[in-house]
């Protein structure tokens, strides 16, 4: 979708599923994103820590929000981009990005609107809650 | 516990580049295929002078150029076995684009115990600015302590 002069509150504009998260693209992503965090990537370090195994960067989840938001909305149009991580995406998830037009706001004297977004895994748990302030 | 002193802590400053290279790393590692990522004439139609980053990648310029990546865990008194990343916000200026050098100033901008003191939210605010001093960006990160209950 390349225009969004014609939103109205309720439509669905972002919508994108991912393939299941290996322990491959976990560490492609540890080097990728500068995050050495062994915690995603080491299982020794995983359950010392007292998790069952290593689970996504919460940041590498919302990579894929946020390509499935510009995949839908342009880039330059992004004035605001948030989410809580609300629960651990664990290995092997099959990641499902959604957003709807949630309202139409003014962000700093422009026109825009709020997208509400979600992440959720193949069993339709909520893993981010996010939101997107763009500009129509 | 998390010594609640830090609060308006300023961390050391990252002077990150964006380079062409470690961008391609980024976008293959999660299949990005958009064209304005991945094609400068798809970037120039779209209003860009180069290619831009996607909307998550200034939080790991920080990380990658960072000489302590994890400084802010020094600052609280905890380690990365008791922490989770709670929320991240991104809010965009002006565009960044490859070749851009940004510099990173973050702070410790709040630290708030909940649950009776069983986790503490810390909050890393992060200004972000180019090379010709354009305030680009703000970034914040709470993290979350889970702190060790002691019975």
């Amino acid at each position: 979708m390349s225009e969004t002069h014609q939103l109205a509150v309720g439509d669905r504009v972002v919508h994108k599923t991912f393939p299941p998260i290996s322990r491959h693209r976990l560490a492609l992503y540890c080097g990728a994103s500068g995050d050495h965090n062994p915690i995603h990537v080491d299982l020794d370090f995983a359950k010392a820590a007292g998790y069952p195994d290593v689970f996504a960067h919460g940041m590498l989840v919302m990579a894929c929000l946020g390509q499935a938001l510009t995949d839908a909305i342009p880039p330059p149009r992004l004035r605001t981009f948030a989410t809580r991580f609300v629960a651990i995406t664990q290995l092997g998830a099959r990641l499902t990005c959604e957003g709807h037009v949630a309202e139409f706001v003014e962000h700093e004297g422009e026109r825009c609107a709020r997208l509400a977004l979600t992440t959720k895994d193949e069993n339709g748990d909520v893993k981010l809650a996010g939101e997107a302030v763009i500009a129509i | 516990m998390v010594d609640h002193s830090a609060v308006g802590r300023r961390l050391a400053p990252v002077t990150a580049r964006v380079e062409p290279g470690r961008l391609r790393f980024f976008r293959e590692t999660l299949g990005e295929s958009n064209p304005v990522y991945n094609d400068a004439a798809a970037a120039k139609a779209a209003g860009y002078a180069a290619t831009p980053v996607p909307p998550t990648y200034l939080f790991c310029l920080e990380m990658m150029d960072a000489e302590q990546a994890f400084e802010f865990l020094d600052v609280l008194g905890a380690d990365l076995k008791q922490v989770l990343h709670g929320e991240q916000r991104f809010t965009y200026k002006a565009p960044v684009m490859v070749g851009d050098t940004l510099r990173f100033e973050p702070h410790i901008a709040s630290i708030t115990d909940k649950k009776g003191g069983a986790m503490t939210l810390a909050v890393v605010e992060t200004r972000v600015t180019n090379q010709h001093g354009v305030h680009v960006a703000d970034c914040s990160r709470t993290v979350v302590v889970l702190n060790k209950v002691t019975a």
